[in-house]
């Protein structure tokens, strides 16, 4: 048993499961998403902004902001625990890896919070 | 023909170098096992394990034109395409991922602490019929492609995400014996095995690449049965 106090969920199931359902999520919506244009040819800004400032649009698009920062979250935290390890950095290995694990939570939360605004934020 | 080995002496060697050997094997298909044994009459200083040559003991894994096998099953034809013909090199190196003790032997140590940790025999508290404990064919059957497992490393050292965490991620080998037991009719121990494997490390580091199913010399697959504990793993969750 490997214990591990950074990493997104709660023990590797849930890192695994989180990943797959959040791909999922992606998938379908990106899917969903080009479809829309491909029988939209000729869509304008009005169209667009209605559909998007819709109430049911703003929370999938809220729930796919929410998958998409997960999913990143996830990958890149293996990534870390891949690469960032004493085999590269010795000693000052765990300090490395905090670094950049809490830049990308930064940069994560910055996002959700950027994203939130504009989902929900109306103009 | 060609022979290039991977040489290091510690005692001796600042850095690890390849040397070239010049061998007559007189156009047969030999086993790579036959070329080393060939060259070590010349130079008695060449470091390698072998015992069984027959790829029963698992002690002579090694990297083979980068590729891990047992030396003494794998014949000239089989290294690479243009060995047995002598327009390519035979490359011989040590199997990645572990320290070189000296020249082409390695270190297990990690590799067997890391079977060590999925505890590989039987565990049941019940006590034992006067005979023994018997299983259907059907139950002996789950075991097949499981206990052949000759522990050679061929397929732990060829895994990427072994050679990242070697000592958080058990490797294809333990994983494989891990699933062997939790297949196992008479194995009571379910649960505090999958309790072991439920971190981010241990087993989820496999990203199904497959190279140790590409790999292994008794032809068994340690991808498949890591599916099978992380579905149990998904089953006991969910
Ligand atoms: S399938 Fe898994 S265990 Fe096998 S080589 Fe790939 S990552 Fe390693
Ligand atoms: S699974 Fe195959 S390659 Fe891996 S240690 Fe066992 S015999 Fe060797
Ligand atoms: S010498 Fe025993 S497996 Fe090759």
């Amino acid at each position: 048993m490997v214990t591990s106090v950074t990493n997104p969920g709660r023990n590797g199931l849930y890192d695994w499961l989180l990943q797959r359902v959040t791909a999922v999520v992606i998938g379908a919506y990106s899917i969903g998403l080009i479809g829309f244009l491909v029988l939209n040819p000729g869509l304008d800004y009005e169209t667009w902004k209605a559909c998007m400032g819709s109430l049911p649009m703003q929370m999938i698009n809220t729930l796919v902001l929410v998958s998409v920062l997960l999913h990143a979250w996830a990958g890149l935290w293996i990534v870390t625990t891949d690469y960032l390890t004493r085999a590269q950095f010795g000693n000052a290995a765990t300090g490395v890896r905090l670094v950049v694990q809490m830049l990308i939570l930064l940069l994560c939360l910055v996002y959700l919070l950027w994203g939130l605004v504009m989902i929900w934020g109306g103009a | 023909m060609k022979v290039s080995v991977y040489r290091y002496n510690p005692e001796t060697d600042r850095e690890p170098w390849m040397e070239d050997f010049e061998v007559d094997t007189g156009g047969r298909d030999l086993m790579v096992l036959d070329v080393l044994a060939m060259i070590k009459e010349r130079d008695p200083g060449l470091a390698y394990r072998r015992s069984c040559r027959e790829g029963v003991c698992g002690s002579d894994g090694m990297n083979i034109n980068g590729r891990n096998a047992l030396a003494c099953v794998t014949p000239l034809s089989e290294a690479a395409p243009g060995v047995l013909e002598g327009r390519k090199p035979l490359v011989i190196r040590p199997l990645p991922g572990l320290p070189v003790i000296r020249d082409l032997a390695v270190d297990m140590g990690i590799f067997y602490e890391q079977y060590e940790k999925v505890q590989p025999y039987l565990i049941n508290d019940e006590p034992a019929p006067a005979i023994e404990r018997l299983q259907s064919p059907e139950e002996r059957a789950k075991l097949d492609g499981l206990y052949e497992c000759i522990l050679c490393a061929c397929c732990t050292t060829s895994c990427p995400s072994f050679w990242w965490n070697p000592e958080r991620f058990l490797g294809p080998a333990a994983l494989l014996q891990s699933w062997r037991f939790l297949a196992d009719s008479r194995d009571r121990a379910t649960e505090e095995r999958l309790d072991q494997l439920d971190d981010p490390f241990s087993l989820f580091r496999c990203r199904g690449i497959m190279n140790c199913v590409s790999v292994c010399p008794k032809g068994l697959n340690p991808t498949r049965a890591i599916g099978h504990i992380r579905s149990k793993l998904l089953e006991r969750a969910v």
